[in-house]
């Protein structure tokens, strides 16, 4: 019945003759998934929005951009929400994407500028691991140590994209050296976040990149209060999601509308305890008491977009080549 | 001398008894309708089949367990050949399953080949052979053989009259040759008659000691008689 | 001869449509990609040391792979036990098995915080540490052991009894009985078993990731995604396509080159009376205990992670496992007849024609399935909305994915139904319906019956290669699994893991013990 009522809706947006008109989102799995946001922010909107908002996963968020360059202008989505800002750059470059005029209180460390893109929630990569460890305070103590890391491959997946930014961040040119130091702690490479958070819990290493709110999942869904993260010296990688509304939209009142109420209490109450990232605009009942603290704007690191995608393919060959070996 | 002292072949739940002996250089029909157990008797004369009971003793000495020690050959009625190697190979592996042949052993497998006719086939394969000639080929191998016992399940039973008659004539020779002793499962009471002087008959799942052929024939009986029709 | 001349047959019809859509999946779809990104793009020089990383383990794990299975299938061929029959099903289980969870299976018993790691550290020895090259070749092996070793099974079932017996009673030794009755299967057999489990290693990415300790090499497939996520290089990812399957289909048709192994016998579950089999107990007794023990431990270790959680899965586990034996169904149908059209059409022509038949026959498993995907999504998209194709879609690309092994049991088959019947036929005029429905489709049972659980087995546990067609409504199985361990849930995950073993293992049982049932006392 949904698949029909699907095709049928998509028809109709389309055609543009709409009864009820028909807002397309596209975006990643994991938020459109029953355990995600999706089910609770579609509830929300069509509540008030008169409207039918329809959700599609398609992967990750670097295959969200790359769904979106082969659709092109003559995709049907009407808004792209969770490219990071390691992709803000390319997704800024297809020319695809209309200026936003939403504005809000943004808790974003750092503040939010970028005229063509609104953030929804962010978090910070941190190393994940049961409590009890000795945590490493750095990079280099957690070089030095014995200690056992899974990680996930920059090539394959966005929080591995993201700890090769983060270290590039605080190290720049002597990220090669962080490598090299950090190869006899790696246990393995995954492919996605999903393998390698799996292999931590069943105990094969110490410590897997995730983000500071992995550990508060655990808590407040599951009352298991075993797990922490490490904190680094030197700061921690921010990932800022965010949505854009395309040029090519045939629902522009409406996309605006979202993007809007994307910023509001309501959508952004939903976002800590489903979402599990931080909510970009702080809601009015505050966090849950269990979520990790925001760190100070010189503790949050971030590449601008375009510094990100500039430095995004030297990073990459360091660490291929010293990994390598 | 073949002797069967109370033998019991036993192939899963089926079980075959004998207790009959066989004289050196006798030709043995082995008769009987299908299912009567025939092959099962061959097959564990030539060791395929577990002895579970009594004992299977050729010139007074028990034979050994493993069938490649038995001092027999045995001819099937498919299959005899392997179909990767040549008819010369197939033949030289009567006497060295290595085929590491000395010279003299070289020279034997041609005069085999020769015998049976097939001299100018020793390169070819089996797949490039008419089924008269894999059996000669068959032969060729038991000739080189030079086995006291020959074991033979309908080996000709797939080939035309006059083939068959020709085939016959090859085994008679070399029978003549070599003074062995014969088995021979046949289904034709014509070649059994044409071929063998005694007869062995089995039926469910017991064989009786060989008869001379023809007064079996005349005074079937009447398992032999139903098996036999009244064709004659 | 004959069969060089192409005549105009319905059979010959559609097995050339089969090699078409072949075609069009691999050359077509990389085109499609090709084209979008202006033209095929030049590879570099990390690109092809990835190409030859990912020759070099792909030929190491399924050198270990069949090398492994010459004992093992002897062995199982040798000797009856009880649960033999079982064990030989279960073979199929490790193939089946979505990537993920195999490793994780695997981890359970061989990682560093596994079953032996914890004999070993109690022992007071230091944890074991499969990651690299060994963890790699290892989860290889896991994966295509079972599966080479049927392979050979049919192989060593082919040998008629009586061949054994004269054998036998030429009192060969045992590098005798080798040359006379184990090389030639081994020579029909090998080539075909080891380039299916070759290919398999060769587009396995995930596999080398998870458990290949870092980036030393970098496969095809990850160049593959490297170049479509990152720099959105369509030109450069469709070259590497073309290098895989080229590359792939080039050793295919080498491979099958080989003369089509024999099927007289009788097959996987009569065995013919063995007289080595005491002589061998012992050997052929480890061999089969080292076999069950790497294929049962993994998959009992996933049993017991996840069965507890049963009673709490959503109930979107029930929609989502009929979503996936719908796929599966559909797909294995898609399966067999392409197969079906193909060994038709070509298992009596001549080596080369049969050659280039099954070559291309592996195009559907040697093709990346990103570009795949991106290709077809591309051709399809200016027409028609990609997602309502989502099905056929998905069930087509794992039907092709089944495909080179379906037909490598049907080809054989058909070959000796044709080769035993025809005369028949001929002389007692029966028309070509009569034919294939009553007598080749009966013969070819037992085959039919282990290619269509194959299929149906492999498209259960695939992830819908197609992420670009995924339709938010249809949720597979695996997909489901995927969520939840996006999702954190990886107790629900773990038991939707034992779900879909256990239906993808039933499927395959009542496929492929189907398909034996119909076996011919002797």
């Amino acid at each position: 019945m949904r698949i029909t009522s699907l095709f049928a809706g998509l028809f109709l947006a389309t055609t543009a003759v709409a009864e009820t008109p028909v807002l397309t989102i596209y975006t990643y799995d994991s938020f459109v998934s029953d355990w995600g946001p999706g089910p609770a922010v579609e509830a929300a909107f069509e509540a008030t929005c008169g409207c039918d908002l329809q959700m599609v996963g398609t992967g990750d968020g670097a295959a969200l951009l790359a769904r979106l360059k082969l659709e092109g202008s003559r995709t049907d989505a009407d808004i792209v929400m969770g490219l990071d800002t390691n992709l803000t750059a390319a997704a800024a470059d297809t020319g695809l994407f209309d200026p936003t005029s939403v504005t809000a209180n943004y808790a974003v460390p750092g503040g939010w500028d970028d005229p063509l893109f609104v953030p929804f929630d962010w978090g910070y990569f941190a190393f994940v691991q049961n409590v009890g460890l000795q945590s490493p305070k750095n990079f280099r103590a957690l070089a030095d140590s014995d200690l056992k890391i899974v990680i996930q491959d920059p090539r394959s997946s966005t929080p591995g994209l993201g700890l090769l930014m983060w270290v590039k961040a605080a190290y720049g040119n002597d990220a090669a050296d962080i490598w090299a130091d950090l190869s006899d702690n790696i246990v393995t490479v995954t492919a996605g976040w999903s393998e390698a958070y799996g292999m931590f819990l069943e105990g094969e290493a110490d410590m897997v990149l995730s983000y500071t709110t992995s550990p508060a999942y655990h808590t407040i869904a599951e009352g298991d209060a075993s797990k922490s993260f490490a904190v680094f010296d030197e700061g921690h990688y921010m990932q800022i999601e965010v949505a854009g509304k395309l040029a090519s939209s045939d629902q522009s009142a409406l996309a605006d509308q979202f993007l809007q109420f994307m910023v509001s209490d309501t959508f952004q109450s939903i976002i800590p305890t489903t979402n599990w990232m931080f909510p970009a605009v702080t809601p009015a009942a505050g966090l849950p008491e269990k979520f990790p603290k925001a760190l100070s704007a010189a503790q949050s690191l971030i590449f601008s977009p375009r510094e990100a995608a500039d430095l995004r393919n030297v990073a990459l060959a360091e660490w291929q080549a010293v990994l390598s070996q | 001398m073949l002797d069967l002292n109370n033998v019991c072949f036993q192939q899963g739940d089926f079980r075959l008894t004998a207790d009959f002996s066989v004289p050196t250089g006798a030709r043995v029909a082995v008769i009987g309708p299908s299912g009567g157990g025939k092959s099962t008797f061959l097959n564990g004369i030539a060791g395929f089949i577990a002895t579970g009971a009594g004992q299977v003793l050729w010139a007074d000495k028990p034979m050994p367990d493993h069938p490649g020690q038995r001092p027999l050959s045995i001819l099937f009625q498919d299959h005899n050949l392997f179909p990767h190697l040549s008819v010369m190979d197939n033949v030289a592996v009567g006497i060295s399953p290595n085929m590491r042949l000395s010279h003299s052993q070289r020279h034997d497998v041609s005069v085999a080949l020769d015998k049976v006719g097939l001299a100018d086939k020793s390169a070819s394969f089996p797949r490039d052979l008419s089924g008269g000639q894999q059996g000669r080929v068959g032969l060729a191998r038991v000739l080189l053989r030079q086995r006291p016992l020959l074991l033979l399940d309908e080996p000709f039973s797939a080939l035309g009259p006059a083939l068959k008659d020709e085939m016959l004539d090859i085994l008679c020779e070399i029978l003549d040759d070599t003074g062995a002793t014969a088995l021979m499962v046949t289904h034709d009471p014509k070649d059994a008659l044409a071929f063998a002087d005694q007869a062995v008959l089995v039926t469910d799942g017991h064989a009786d000691g060989p008869k001379p052929i023809q007064q079996l024939f005349d005074a079937p009986p009447p398992a032999l008689a139903a098996y036999l029709g009244n064709r004659t | 001869m004959a069969g060089s001349i192409i005549t105009i047959t319905l059979r010959n019809i559609l097995g050339g449509a089969v090699l078409a859509a072949l075609l069009i999946f691999s050359i077509g779809t990389a085109a499609a990609v090709a084209m979008r990104g202006q033209g095929l793009g030049v590879l570099g020089v990390a690109d092809w040391s990835a190409v030859r990383f990912t020759l070099w383990q792909a030929c190491l794990s399924a050198g270990l792979s069949v090398g492994i299975a010459i004992p093992v299938s002897r062995a199982l061929a040798r000797q009856s036990f009880i649960g033999r029959q079982t064990l030989i099903t279960l073979l199929g289980a490790p193939f089946i098995l979505p990537v993920i969870v195999g490793v994780l299976g695997l981890l359970a018993v061989f990682g560093r915080a596994g079953w032996i790691s914890g004999m070993l550290t109690w022992a007071g020895f230091a944890k074991l540490s499969i990651y690299g090259a060994p963890g790699v070749i290892l989860a290889h092996v896991f994966f295509n052991l079972p599966l080479a070793t049927r392979f050979l099974l049919q192989g060593w079932g082919s040998v008629p009894t009586e061949r054994f017996r004269v054998a036998h009673s030429l009192a060969a030794s045992p590098w005798a009985y080798f040359r006379l009755i184990e090389w030639p299967v081994l020579r029909s057999v090998i080539p075909g078993a080891f380039l299916l489990v070759f290919l398999l290693c060769l587009t396995s990415f995930a596999v080398a990731l998870a458990v290949g300790g870092g980036p030393k090499g970098t496969t095809i497939e990850l160049a593959i995604y490297q170049a479509f996520r990152l720099d959105f290089d369509l030109g450069k990812a469709a070259s590497l396509a073309v290098v895989q399957f080229s590359l792939c289909g080039g050793l295919a048709i080498l491979a099958f080159l080989v003369p089509l192994p024999q099927t007289d016998g009788l097959g996987l579950d009569r065995l013919p009376q063995r007289l080595d089999a005491s002589a061998h107990r012992a050997a052929d007794a480890f061999w089969i205990a080292i076999a069950a023990a790497f294929l049962i431990f993994p998959l009992g270790a996933i049993f017991l992670r996840g069965v507890g959680y049963i009673p709490d899965l959503p109930h979107q586990v029930i929609a989502a496992s009929l979503t996936s034996i719908l796929i599966a169904l559909t797909s294995t149908l898609v399966c067999i007849t392409m197969a079906l059209s193909l060994a038709l059409a070509f298992a009596r022509r001549g080596k080369l024609a049969r050659s280039l038949a099954e070559g291309i026959g592996v195009l559907g498993l040697a093709t990346s399935p990103l570009v795949v995907g991106t290709g077809l999504f591309l051709i399809i998209f200016p027409y028609a909305h990609p997602m309502t194709f989502a099905v056929p879609i998905t069930a087509s690309v794992n039907a092709m994915m089944a495909l080179p092994f379906a037909l490598r049991v049907l080809m054989p088959a058909v070959r000796d139904t044709y080769a035993d019947y025809l005369q028949l036929r001929s002389s007692l005029n029966i028309t070509r319906w009569v034919w294939l429905s009553w007598i080749v489709l009966p013969r070819l049972r037992r085959p039919l019956g282990f290619a269509a659980g194959l299929a149906v087995a492999l498209s259960m546990g695939d992830l819908g290669v197609i992420a670009l067609f995924a339709d938010p409504d249809l949720q597979t199985l695996p997909l489901m699994l995927y969520r939840l361990m996006g999702a954190y849930q990886m107790d629900q995950a773990a038991a939707v893991a034992v779900v879909l073993v256990i239906q993808s293992l039933a499927l395959f049982w009542i496929f492929d013990r189907g398909g034996q049932g119909y076996v011919r006392s002797k």
